[in-house]
């Protein structure tokens, strides 16, 4: 696979660092990473930058990952690009609340590199 | 399937809450820090002056808290990003944070119909022991008591009724 660019939304900045590197173990090649506290800052980068994918925590101050994800369908840097959540959040209504609102693919916290990548690969590929 | 509500008013349900407390423990370090935590031989802990905390409300109201050692939390934090012990800087603060923030979340999504009636807060990481956390009267909790690389650790769960 060719490398990527992604987008990370999380408000913590350990978190983003460990989901970069989590991407990185799990053998995907990123060629830029840009990064965002919430919502509201991920927009404000993807009306500027083109990105493959978008990682995203759910429960962020300023505009949390679920309103993220429904607004990106108006956003036509944006509006194709997976979006995979990863968060605490792992109940089965969160699940289909994610889904539902565009999201494809739901990792939950703790995760291993491993878990990464089943989620990821297949939504790259267009599997999912 | 019985309700969360329906257990919450009783301190038996509450006691057997602890495993799947330790449980979602030691998850988060396996997985997250790639770390087996032990269980420790004496009860001694020594001056534990590092503290994250998260406070639940909804269905399960309450505060989990973790509490170690600096250097303890430093070497999480150097697990967690994969980084030299020597290079962690203000970040421990958000990692330890995270860490609580992961465990709380691990274990509410363990309890029965608890992972969706339960709202976790934004992480509290206060330095010192110097401090004292007041709870609510006759407030039952929960406490596991661990060793993450020979340096102990507790985890607390205050629950409000």
């Amino acid at each position: 696979m060719d490398g990527i660019t992604a987008l990370i939304v999380d408000d913590s900045s350990v978190m983003r660092k460990i989901v970069e590197r989590s991407l990185r173990q799990a053998g995907i090649t990123l060629t830029k990473v840009f990064e965002a506290g919430n919502g509201a800052e991920g927009l404000t980068v993807l009306a500027e930058n083109k990105v493959d994918l978008i990682l995203c925590d759910i429960n962020m101050p300023v505009m949390d990952g679920l309103e993220f994800v429904k607004t990106l369908s108006t956003v036509p840097n944006a509006k194709d690009v997976p979006v995979v959540m990863i968060t605490t959040e792992g109940s089965e209504a969160h699940v289909v609340q994610a889904l539902s609102s565009g999201a494809r693919g739901y990792i939950r916290k703790p995760f291993t590199p491993e878990q990464v990548k089943e989620q990821v690969l297949p939504v790259l590929a267009g599997k999912s | 399937m019985n309700s969360v509500n329906s257990t919450l008013g009783t301190g038996v349900h509450h006691a057997e809450w602890a495993p799947l407390l330790e449980t979602a423990v030691r998850e988060v370090f396996e997985l997250m820090l790639g770390s087996q935590l032990t269980v420790p031989t004496s009860a001694e802990e020594g001056d534990l002056d590092t503290t994250a905390m998260v406070g639940l409300a909804g269905q399960l109201c309450g505060v989990l808290s973790v509490r170690c050692t600096g250097k303890a939390a430093n070497l999480m934090t150097s697990k967690m990003l994969g980084i030299e012990l020597d290079k962690v800087g203000p970040e421990m603060s958000d990692a330890l944070g995270e860490i609580c923030n992961m465990v709380a979340g691990n274990f509410k999504n363990k309890v029965t119909g608890l992972a969706e009636g339960c709202m976790l807060s934004p992480p509290t990481v206060v330095s010192g022991t110097d401090y004292v956390l007041h709870c609510m009267a006759d407030s039952p909790s929960l406490r596991v008591s661990l060793l993450f690389e020979n340096m102990p650790i507790t985890v607390s769960l205050e629950i409000h009724e």
